[in-house]
Parts: structure tokens; C-alpha cells; sequence
């Protein structure tokens, strides 16, 4: 271990956060500041007539498209998202007109009507004729697979969407200064922010100044959509000339701001009779609702880990992100991987079921080993630790044992093995060209870079990295607000990226920095030399391509491993599933702050056993019909059974002292694992949430009968898509024997 | 709207010394406390006394500051986050034992278990900060500060580990069978004065029954 990675060391940001002084966005104030306020469409669809301002106007700045300086759009991937809507609005809850007021009761007060003539909406996914991108990956002869097989296994699996529910709500301060505007808010990426705002404004990139408050969670849910709000506030306060604070409440945040994208996912599997797959034929879908956003990166990871942790030697994913005339999807912690990962997962549990194989085996036996090769062709490293995670979990959790001692009782267990690559898909990195500085202070250093910390330990751990490369104490190490006047752009603070690949160029930078002080102090250093900063620039490591045209190459710099084992009881009577118990054996490269990970780790599983079985997003006619805390249901304290942490290490050669990505990776297998052990019970789900209407209307799982595993042997037991409607309420499990076909050889369960 | 001078003065103990307000009978403490008071500790997560970011202290009871009309605390004791001066050792614990990530319902959270009174159980725990949400950390965090904080002794920190590759850390789990319960005083005030602490201490979820 090194003196100071590898140990959990106070947070440097814990005491503030404690003692409530750090300050988020709502905490800020200046001098005659305006409130802003966003008057959104309430239509899906259709065309802007006429706008009514049914109030008195003095001390209102009013903000409407005309008053865009620059281009109308939030700039981004596709430049396609409108800042202000210009005429036309495409979702429920797009801006439309800003309002402005120094007092906020008025503001609040102010009556706004728009009339629209409303267009025709489309909010099925599966009807949409657009798409903002599709994905095709390749893989050998996907009939030569499906020719050596023994069984054919298919299955649709669905997903919903996800609210991040950071606890603190959205929030920008805009203040008017230098011949153009600075920023202040609660955001992942000032960077992203800045290059939005200079498009927008049509101002030179220096006269944007893009910094960050305490950013009160983000989970993604801060990548994209704080451009729009940033826009919004530098709109009226250029206007109006005085700073503008824009704070959402709960409802706005939740009507308006981006979710996780749902998905439908469909498989269809060749396999062996002892449990091998030959073949694999995937589709995704994914709901990108009414603008691009960061849809099209958001498929490709999902694409890209729609095989699972598994190796086939002949593979076929497609992929399409399609537009809806629901707010935007955008990005959410696993970015595209929970919902694959969700279908690939339960789909190798069928396997399992069908094959009457111990599903532990039937994944220990396909699962990825180093040297082999993914579904791009990537040949994975010695730390590809898909077998380690799967045996730690499987024996930490007594996984067989509780199987056999929980069949024909209302408890389940259920397991998923994933995988999650860290860093930017592809390329994306390369293009990304990010920096980071390292400047010298008399103590020790001060770290400069535009990742942001919102609670997931940035500051605390890029110290440790600084501090353990240059030999200094971790508290002579400071880093630096992320604030575009100050800050070099590092890229955003998104992918699992921070730690593996920001950190490991701020090492670089400390290693430099250390050669360049040989022998003297850092004070001496300055009396001696004058101020010294250090910057590194990424380059890929050796090997790594990746070619975006054919989707083969390197997908990532490195993939993180894990195995979720997940118990459930199910209420016989209303049929609510609660998990009792989590084991979470998840491999990191190295921790380099075991507390950091772990936390992590149990953070992206309570995450996930939300997305798994309580929360639900309603919409109708194209609105979140639950926008509010009451009825958007998260897990408390009563609703997480005891989560039991398992840190692996493999070191990673190219990461930060062996680390690899970890933040987005603990959300990925939950829902899956649930999904795995409700149908454990005989439940024949794969769908969420596992809310008790979908559960109860889920059929049973063919041959199985109810709350028995899957023992039996090939041919009695299993079923292919069967009886449709789980989750619609179609038929209380009532199986029809005719259906369950999918164990025959070479006979495919009819899917719909 | 009626100017702030039309009201009559509200007068209450905040943080231990006399604060008199002019504000409207019905706003709510937690936009006084905020406003006119500048103690910008107390969070705003829902405004719908879901979240539990607002919670503060109101005779040694855990709140939530966006239901109360702050006529409700007239002549009463109000403990915010700021009360605590950075001193009491549950501060410290969230700190230590990562029971803060993004920090927004820190303050809240910490408040809420202040009032739970000295040396709770693991159960006592998670049914009395049942009304606060933490999307971060799996509360598995807080319930090490809070756990560690409580108890006489501090066990020691996992920041030290051994070396090698593969390596496995156990996490310390067996909350129940590790942490032994310790009474607690009687008369500690330790449940929640609002719905949702009254749902959590009749051993229902608080927030699971309502849908849409």
C-alpha cells in the first residue's frame, strides 16, 4: 500500500458539508439580484399562437428566442435542442419565456397563457420514425453460431425510465460582468456549460466564466441539462444587467430535466446443451424522447454491453435511439449499460432455467477471461475479473445453499454478473484531449482540473493521487474550485473517468513535478525557480483503437467486474417484493479510497434497487404525472436491506496506481439480480420496476411452478417468451403448457 | 404585498440566543431561517416535507422546517445545523465514516439524528431518519457515523489494508449482530414529531404506501 492511495483519508470537504457551511447554489445571493423563473409548454406537441402576459409588467425582465444573441440551441451532440422554444414546442415542459423579478412573490404570481394549435404527438417509442442514431456491431457468422446450438432461447425485456433525484434541486446564478456573463451553479461539466453559453450568447470564449457551487448529487443528471439552465439565467441577466438567480423546485426538476432512457431489449441466444452460447442476436431500443441530447453515446454503451460479461464467438447487436415527444432522456449513472446489462442478465437466467443448469455455472462457464475477446474484438487484460467476482459473491452470500433452503418459501435469491467500462466509449477520449494541471505551492501543490465533485469524493481522491506521486502529505495538497478562468479543460466529470483517467494524468503531472524539484522543497523550489505548474495532455495507452465505422476495436481503456447477489421476500398477499439482503462483490483495479469505493458501491445499489422495485415514472401525454418526492418513490432507510461490500483489486497498468473506473458500475447489476431472484419464486418477470402490479401479473415461470429454482432437467422445464404481458396485467400467470417450447432443441419460443 | 415591518415580531430561541423576525405568520421557518436569518445550513430538497433536507430541531424534535409556519415556533427552541458549531462529534462521524457524499442532506440528517438521543440502535437508526433521503450513500455510511459516533469507543478506521493483488476487503456488515444495543435514557426525546416519524415508529414505511 502506499502512503497515502490506498487509504480511507478524511474528506476534504466532509467538515463543511457537516457543519453546513458549504454553500450550493440556493445559498448564493448578490447584490440586486433578479429570481428568474422558466414558463414551460404544456403540450407535447404543436405550434406556439399566442402568449398572454396577464400581469403587471414594471420591475419584469421578460426573455423570449428574440432575445437570443447567439444560436438557439443548447450545443452539445446534435445542436438540435432549442434553448427557447421558437414557435414550436416538441415536449411537455419545454421553455418557452423566461421571467425575471427581484421579488419572488411576484414572480410566482405573474399569470402566463400560451394557446397552442397542438400537432399530433408520438410517445411509443416503437412507432417513432425517427432516429438519432443507430448502432451495429459484428461479430463472426451469427448463422454458424445459431447452427451449433442446441437451444434457442428468446426473450423481450423492459425497462423504464429513472429519475436521479439528486437531492439538491437544479439551480444557476448568472452574473452580468466584463462585457459578458459568469456563471455559477450546480453542474457536472463547466466545460460543457461554457461552450453552450459562448453558442448562445455569441460571445468570445474568454468572456464566459463557468464556475462550480457545491454541487448537491448529480448522478448524471447534472451532464447535460445545466446548460439550459445556465443559458437561461446569462439570458436575462444580460438583459436586465444584474445577476439572475434560476433555482428549480422539486416539480420543475422533475418535469422538466432529463431521465434515464427506457429500453427495450430483445435476445435471441444459441446454445449448447451443457450451457455454452454459440450465437447472440441482440436489438435495443431506446426512448430518446423529443431531442437528441447525449442519446446517440448513451446507445453506444449500451450497445457495447448488451452481451453482458460473456463470450460468444459470434454476436449481432443492433441498436436505435429513437425521438418521442416526451422530455429529453439523457444521461443517469451506467449511461445506457443498467438497461442492457437488466436484459442480459435476466435473458442468461432463462438460459439457466431452460437448460435446468445452476446459474452460477451457466455464467462461470461463459463468462469473459483474460485473453479473450469481446463482442468488438477487443482482447481483454489480465485484470478481467469476471470469474473472481462471480465465486466471491456466489461464496460470501452462501448463494447454493440459500437457493436449495429457500425453495417452496417466499424468499428468493438471485445473482448477476456485469461488467462496465470506465472512460469515454471508443475514441472519446482521444478526442476529449483532456488536461489537468498541477501548480506548485509552497507547502506542496494545488490541483487544477474541470472534473467536479459532487459528492463522490473528486477533491479527497485526485489529493491522495498528487500526494502520493509527489511525495507530499495528503493535506499539502489543495485543489482548485472548477472554474473555467482557472482550470484547464479535463473533459467532464461523466464515465467512471475521474479517477482512472484525470487522476492518472494528474500523477503524471506529480511525477514531473517531483522530477523537477529533485532534491529541494516545494518552497524552496519557489524562492529558487519562481512559480512552477505542471499539464498533461491524454494520450491513449499503446494498443488501444477503435474504429467508429465498424464498431471494432478497444471500446474501453478498461472494464471494472462485479457480481450482485440479491435475497428477496415476497408478501404473499400483496405481492411487494423487499430485499433482505445484498452481497456486492465488485472488482476496481485498486481502491484508492476504500471508503470512497465502497461508499460508491453502496450508493449505486440503494440506487439500483430503486430502479429495480420502486421507482416509476408516470407519464401521460407525455408529462411526468408523479412529479413530486411524494409520489416518485426512492428508497429510505426502511426500504435498503443490509448491503454486504466485497472490493476486489486487479490493478489496471495504464490506471491511476491500478484504478479503474468505479462510480457508474454498482447500479448496472441490481435489477437484474432482484429480477434474477423473484423469479427464483417462479415469477416469470422481466420488466421494471418490479412494482406488486407487475408482479402479480407477471405469468409463471413454465415448469417451475411457483418458489422452486430451476433444477429440473432439459426439455421439462423453461419457456421462451410464452404468455406476453407481464407488468399489463394480462393473465395471473396462467400457463399455458402448449407455450413452453424453449427447452425443445432447435425450437424457439414464439416471441409475440 | 404587505411589507416585512407590517408584521408583528416573532421571537424565538435560534441556536441558543433570542431571534426576533418580522415575517408573515404562515411563511415557512425554513425561508425565514434561510431569509431573514442567513442560516443557509437548512436545505431545500422538496418543499413538501418529503425529503428531509430541512429538518431541523424545534424543542429537541426533528422538523421539517417546509411545513412549519414559523408562528408554530414562537417561543420556542430552534436548533439549526449552525447550533451545532461544527463541534458535536456526530459532525465529525459523518465525516470520518462517509456518511456525507454530496452533503445537501447532511445537515438534515445529522439533526435528525441528534434527536434520536445518545447511543441508538441500528434499528433505532433506520426507523427515526425513515423521513430523511439520502441519495448517495445506501445510508450504509451514515449509519457507521452515526453508530460509531453514539458509542463509547471508536472503532478503529478502515484505512488500513494490506497489500496484494486480488485482494478482497470485507466490509464490516453484520450491523445487527455487531452492534449491541445500549438503552438509552428515557426521556430522551428521540421521534419524530412529524407524520413521517410517526409512520416509521408504527413500523410502517412512511413513503411506500402512497403511488400514482
Amino acid at each position: 500500500m502506499g502512503l497515502v492511495v490506498g487509504r480511507s483519508v478524511l474528506r476534504s470537504d466532509g467538515a463543511a458539508k457537516a457543519a453546513g457551511t458549504a454553500r450550493y447554489v440556493a445559498d448564493l445571493a448578490r447584490p440586486g439580484m433578479l429570481h428568474a423563473r422558466t414558463i414551460r409548454s404544456a403540450i407535447p406537441c404543436g405550434e406556439v399562437t399566442r402568449i398572454r402576459l396577464d400581469f403587471d409588467r414594471a420591475g419584469f425582465t421578460i426573455v423570449d428566442a428574440r432575445d437570443i444573441p447567439g444560436r438557439n440551441v443548447i450545443s452539445l451532440v446534435a445542436d438540435d435542442q432549442p434553448c427557447l422554444a421558437d414557435g414550436v414546442v416538441r415536449h411537455v415542459a419545454e421553455p418557452v419565456l423566461l421571467l425575471a423579478h427581484e421579488d419572488r412573490e411576484r414572480l410566482i404570481e405573474a399569470e402566463v397563457r400560451i394557446e397552442y394549435r397542438p400537432g399530433t404527438a408520438v410517445l411509443d417509442p416503437a412507432a417513432s420514425g425517427r432516429a438519432f442514431k443507430t448502432v451495429s456491431i459484428a461479430k463472426g457468422d451469427l448463422a454458424a453460431g445459431f447452427r451449433r446450438a442446441d437451444f434457442v432461447v428468446e426473450g423481450e425485456y423492459r425497462t423504464g425510465h429513472q429519475e436521479h433525484l439528486y437531492i439538491e434541486p437544479n439551480g444557476m446564478l448568472a452574473v452580468p460582468e466584463n462585457g459578458g456573463v459568469t456563471i455559477i451553479g450546480s453542474m457536472q461539466c463547466p466545460y460543457y456549460v461554457h461552450r453552450a453559453l459562448t453558442a448562445l450568447l455569441g460571445l468570445a470564449p474568454d468572456k464566459v466564466r463557468v464556475a462550480q457551487a457545491e454541487t448537491g448529487g448529480a448522478f448524471g443528471g447534472k451532464e447535460d441539462y445545466p446548460s439550459m439552465i445556465a443559458g437561461h439565467a446569462a439570458l436575462v441577466a444580460l438583459k436586465s444587467g444584474r445577476p439572475v438567480k434560476l433555482v428549480y423546485d422539486r416539480a420543475e426538476d422533475l418535469l422538466a430535466t432529463t431521465k434515464r432512457h427506457p429500453s427495450v431489449v430483445r435476445h435471441r441466444t444459441g446454445v449448447t446443451r451443457d450451457g455454452r452460447i454459440t450465437a447472440m442476436d441482440i436489438e435495443v431500443l431506446l426512448d430518446g424522447g423529443a431531442y437528441c441530447t447525449l442519446s446517440p453515446v448513451v446507445l453506444s454503451r449500451g450497445c457495447l454491453h448488451a452481451t453482458g460479461p460473456y463470450r460468444c464467438d459470434h454476436v449481432r447487436v443492433t441498436g436505435r435511439v429513437v425521438m418521442t415527444n416526451s422530455p429529453p432522456n439523457g444521461a443517469f449513472r451506467g449511461f445506457g449499460a443498467p438497461q442492457t446489462l437488466f436484459a442480459a442478465e435476466v435473458h442468461v437466467e432463462r438460459i439457466a432455467e431452460t437448460l435446468g443448469l445452476d446459474p452460477v455455472r451457466v455464467r462461470a462457464v461463459n463468462a469473459l477471461r483474460p485473453g479473450d475477446t469481446t463482442a468488438t474484438g477487443q482482447v481483454l487484460g489480465e485484470d478481467t475479473a469476471a470469474l473472481d467476482v462471480l465465486r466471491a459473491a456466489a461464496r460470501r452470500s452462501g448463494f447454493a445453499r440459500k437457493r436449495r433452503a429457500y425453495r417452496g418459501t417466499h424468499r428468493g435469491i438471485g445473482l448477476a454478473l456485469f461488467f462496465h467500462g470506465a472512460g469515454f466509449t471508443g475514441n472519446g477520449e482521444l478526442h476529449l484531449q483532456s488536461k489537468a494541471s498541477l501548480e506548485l505551492t509552497p507547502r506542496g501543490a494545488r490541483v487544477l482540473v474541470s472534473s467536479t465533485e459532487m459528492g463522490q469524493g473528486q477533491r479527497t481522491v485526485h489529493a491522495q493521487i498528487v500526494a502520493e506521486a509527489l511525495g507530499v502529505p495528503y493535506e499539502a495538497v489543495e485543489v482548485a474550485v472548477a472554474d473555467t478562468a482557472v482550470v484547464p479543460d479535463s473533459g467532464p466529470t461523466v464515465a467512471s473517468r475521474t479517477t482512472m483517467i484525470v487522476g492518472g494524468l494528474l500523477r503524471d503531472c506529480a511525477v514531473e513535478m517531483r522530477r523537477r524539484l529533485g532534491r529541494l522543497s516545494p518552497a524552496a523550489y519557489l524562492r529558487r525557480h519562481g512559480p512552477l505548474v505542471v499539464t498533461r495532455q491524454y494520450a491513449p495507452p499503446p494498443n488501444q483503437e477503435w474504429d467508429e465505422d465498424s464498431y471494432r476495436g478497444s471500446a474501453y481503456g478498461s472494464y471494472g467486474w462485479a457480481c450482485d447477489v440479491i435475497e428477496v421476500e415476497r408478501d404473499p398477499v400483496t405481492e411487494e417484493i423487499r430485499p433482505i439482503r445484498v452481497t456486492a462483490a465488485h472488482e476496481v483495479g485498486r481502491a484508492l479510497n476504500p471508503l470512497a469505493v465502497r461508499g460508491q458501491i453502496e450508493g449505486g445499489t440503494a440506487q439500483g434497487l430503486g430502479y429495480a422495485l420502486l421507482e416509476e415514472v408516470v407519464l401521460r401525454g407525455g408529462a411526468m404525472a408523479n412529479a413530486q418526492f411524494t409520489n416518485y418513490v426512492v428508497p429510505t432507510t426502511l426500504d435498503i436491506p443490509p448491503l454486504d461490500v466485497l472490493i476486489l483489486e486487479k490493478p489496471y497498468a495504464h490506471g491511476p496506481f491500478g484504478a479503474k473506473g468505479v462510480g457508474e458500475m454498482p447500479i448496472d447489476g441490481v435489477a437484474p439480480a432482484v429480477v434474477n431472484a423473484i423469479r427464483s419464486l417462479g415469477v416469470d418477470l422481466r420488466e421494471i420496476p418490479a412494482t406488486p402490479e407487475r408482479v402479480m401479473g407477471a405469468p409463471e415461470i413454465g415448469g417451475l411452478g411457483r418458489a422452486t429454482d430451476g433444477s429440473s432437467a432439459p426439455g421439462r422445464s423453461g419457456r421462451g417468451q410464452g404468455t406476453r404481458g407481464q407488468g399489463r396485467g394480462t393473465g395471473r400467470r396462467g400457463w399455458n403448457p402448449g407455450a413452453s417450447d424453449a427447452g425443445a432443441p432447435k425450437t424457439r419460443a414464439r416471441s409475440r | 404585498m404587505t411589507t416585512r415591518s407590517a408584521f408583528r415580531p416573532i421571537v424565538f430561541t435560534l441556536n441558543g440566543a433570542r431571534a426576533s423576525v418580522r415575517a408573515h405568520p404562515m411563511a415557512r421557518l425554513l425561508d425565514v431561517l434561510r431569509e431573514s436569518c442567513g442560516l443557509t445550513g437548512t436545505k431545500e430538497g422538496c418543499g413538501e416535507g418529503e425529503c428531509g433536507a430541512c429538518t431541523v430541531l424545534v424543542d429537541g424534535r426533528a422538523v421539517n422546517s417546509c411545513l412549519v409556519p414559523v408562528a408554530h415556533v414562537a417561543g420556542r427552541k430552534v436548533l439549526t445545523i449552525e447550533g451545532l458549531k461544527g463541534r458535536h462529534p456526530l459532525q465529525r462521524a459523518f465525516a470520518e465514516h462517509g456518511g456525507t457524499q454530496c452533503g445537501f442532506c447532511t445537515p438534515g440528517m445529522i439533526l435528525a439524528a441528534v434527536a434520536l438521543g445518545p447511543h441508538p440502535t441500528l434499528e433505532d437508526v433506520r426507523r427515526g431518519l425513515a423521513g430523511n433521503i439520502c441519495r448517495c450513500t445506501g445510508y450504509e455510511g451514515i449509519y457507521r457515523a452515526i453508530l460509531k459516533s453514539g458509542g463509547a469507543s471508536r472503532a478503529s478506521d478502515s484505512g488500513t489494508r494490506n497489500a496484494g493483488s486480488t485482494r478482497q476487503e470485507k466490509t464490516s456488515h453484520a450491523k445487527g449482530e455487531a452492534r449491541s444495543r445500549v438503552p438509552r435514557p428515557a426521556s430522551c426525546s428521540r421521534r419524530r414529531s412529524r407524520p413521517a416519524g410517526r409512520l416509521a415508529k408504527a413500523g410502517v414505511p412512511p413513503r411506500r404506501r402512497r403511488r400514482t
